[in-house]
């Protein structure tokens, strides 16, 4: 076909490659949506926020609340569990990083900055091991809560800490704290 | 000497009509009637066609499965249960399915290990063995959508972990695997939409095995299959036609296979699942102790016998994607195992390593069963790394037998004359 060498193109060559490119783009541009579709649709992106009553939350107590389909941690803490998650020292963390999507991404994961301003004893966490994404137990009181008095997760042994950072095992990130506010003294708005 | 003229000779008028046109019957006679095979194979050349069996079976159920079940949120639990209760003879066909599944692994499993025993993978065999790891590679994910269907807890936290795992790529490129995770998911989490999709997955996955097997069969019919000496055919004599000679051993032991199959599904249908998916995918509650089902246990061993995210999700894809070198890393000249003293022992432990692991995989993440998990992590990598590649130079084989025939009859001098 090529009657020509690479060196003298000639017309035909030029349609058949920009042919060829068209095609090529088309298929790629035709692919795009029956990838997209997979995406989460817009009635899940449609970014539920949900309103939770703390008042009948004791010290020393905690709920679980379920938000965008994740079961969100809300522990009352004792004056206890602050004190310890406050003496950690930052270079003994496994992951150094808040995970405050209220924060800047690289804030150091003090107590403060997994917490909200006066409220220390609100802790707020997405339940959901940044392992391989069980739920860690914790939560009742007779539930097992790991070496560090915070969270154990029974699939992989991951244990958190009081302020839900990561501490032992295979999981590499701290529990994520979503964007939550308090409307009023005992009322958090969730997302 | 695979490569052989059919046979066939089409004797009515329709078929020699036919011949002319389409030789699909020439084919089939040539492939599955007078198709040499080497005389000596023993039991373990009947899993394959076990294997084509099972594909079927699972098929068959499958789609009739499929006129029962419901793929949302709300109804498969229920639906799994309409079928074992209500739908005429559901109970029988939902049970040849579930329990197919692990049969079928059964019997990949015995084949895999007699294709590493006899050196089948060696060349000119290196296409066939790389589509039985590809294979392999579908029926694992077929098998795992599958199993998130009944939408029980094991179902819903199977898929929870195993779609994670991709979400160890956040540690290279950050938020990528988030993406990744959340496109596999439909969501922020593991929901309805999700099982949806891996239902319409699961039932076109089998379809796509079908097509890869047909190339695997091609590609043994084109080299012809391995034997118990590793030696290659070189005569007739040392051949044996397919029919009735190898059909009629394939048939004895698909149904001694069956028999034990059936006692499963008559007996024993729970027996290899797990109590906890009998309670209904909860996403706020995980169960105590998930555990895949016990044909994944040992890539579940690995995964967890080391202690970083991302380091552990790649040891557990390469231990399965390192089969598909196995032909180059293997250096021995000789194929079977049989005349390889050295390696032989090797082997062995290669498959109580499997084994350890997959005893090792069903226990929980703790103490002394993680130390053990990644001594054989240690030793399955080893093997195939360090194991094949120096044994196969270093070792001197035993002597080989001079032809298929005379391992089978004796030396020339003392072989009946023959056909």
């Amino acid at each position: 076909m090529a009657s020509h060498s690479a060196e003298d193109p000639n017309r035909r060559d030029f349609i058949v490659i920009l042919a060829q490119a068209f095609a090529g783009v088309g298929a790629a541009v035709a692919l795009w949506p029956f990838i997209h579709q997979m995406n989460p649709d817009a009635s899940t992106q449609a970014l539920a926020s949900i309103e939770v009553d703390l008042s009948p939350v004791k010290e020393g107590q905690a709920i679980t609340v379920s938000w965008r389909g994740k079961p969100v941690f809300i522990r009352n803490r004792t004056a206890e569990e602050v004190k310890t998650a406050k003496a950690v020292k930052l270079t003994e963390l496994k992951d150094p990083i808040a995970r405050n999507e209220a924060l800047p991404d690289r804030s150091p994961a003090t107590d403060q900055n997994r917490t909200k301003k006066d409220k220390e004893n609100w802790l707020v966490l997405v339940g959901i091991c940044t392992h391989l994404g069980c739920i860690p137990k914790g939560q009742s009181m007779g539930d097992a809560k790991g070496d560090y008095g915070g969270w154990f997760c029974p699939c992989h042994g991951s244990h958190y800490d009081t302020a839900g950072r990561i501490r032992l095992g295979p999981a590499p990130q701290n529990l994520l704290v979503p964007p939550y506010e308090f409307v009023s003294n005992t009322m958090i708005k969730i997302g | 000497m695979a490569s052989h003229e059919s046979t066939y000779r089409p004797t009515s008028n329709i078929s020699k009509w036919l011949d002319a046109r389409l030789p699909v019957q020439r084919m089939m006679h040539g492939q599955f009637v007078d198709f040499p095979t080497p005389r000596n194979i023993n039991y373990l050349w009947t899993t394959g066609g076990l294997l084509t069996f099972f594909l079927a079976v699972q098929i068959v159920t499958g789609i009739v499965l499929a006129m029962h079940y419901m793929p949302s949120a709300a109804d498969a639990f229920n639906s799994v249960e309409h079928i074992r209760r209500n739908v005429n003879y559901g109970w029988l066909i939902r049970n040849i399915h579930a329990v197919g599944a692990s049969f079928f692994f059964l019997a990949v499993y015995i084949h895999i290990a007699r294709g590493l025993y006899y050196g089948s993978y060696k060349a000119p065999r290196e296409v066939l063995w790389i589509l039985g790891v590809v294979i392999f590679l579908l029926m694992m994910a077929t098998a795992f959508m599958g199993y998130s269907l009944p939408w029980g807890q094991m179902s819903f936290w199977a898929v929870t972990v195993i779609t994670n795992l991709f979400s160890s790529i956040d540690s290279i490129i950050p938020g990528l695997g988030t993406r990744i995770v959340q496109w596999l998911w439909g969501g922020y989490a593991v929901s309805g939409t999700t099982l949806n999709r891996f239902y319409a997955l699961h039932y076109l996955l089998p379809f796509v095995i079908v097509g890869v097997v047909g190339l695997h069969i091609w590609a043994l019919h084109v080299v012809g299959q391995n034997n118990p000496t590793g030696l290659d055919i070189k005569s007739p004599s040392d051949t044996v036609p397919m029919a009735p000679y190898a059909v009629m051993k394939d048939v004895f032991a698909l149904s001694v296979f069956v028999l034990l199959f059936a006692w499963f599904v008559f007996y024993l249908p729970d027996y290899l699942g797990h109590p906890d998916n009998y309670i209904e995918a909860n996403p706020l509650s995980t169960p105590p102790h998930i555990v895949p089902e016990w044909y994944f246990l040992p890539y579940y061993a690995i995964l967890r016998a080391i202690p970083d995210k991302l380091m552990g999700v790649i040891a557990m894809f390469s231990s399965i994607l390192l089969l598909i070198f196995v032909p180059w890393l293997d250096t021995s000249r000789v194929r079977s195992t049989k005349y390889r003293p050295v390696y032989k022992w090797f082997f062995w432990l290669f498959v109580f390593t499997v084994v350890a692991l997959g005893y090792l995989g069903s226990k929980p993440a703790e103490g002394v069963y993680v130390q053990w998990a990644r001594v054989f992590t240690a030793y399955y990598f080893i093997h195939l790394l360090v194991v094949l590649p120096i044994v196969g130079v270093m070792e001197t084989a035993k002597p080989l037998p001079r032809s298929i025939a005379e391992s089978v009859l004796g030396s020339p001098a003392a072989a009946p004359k023959h056909r």
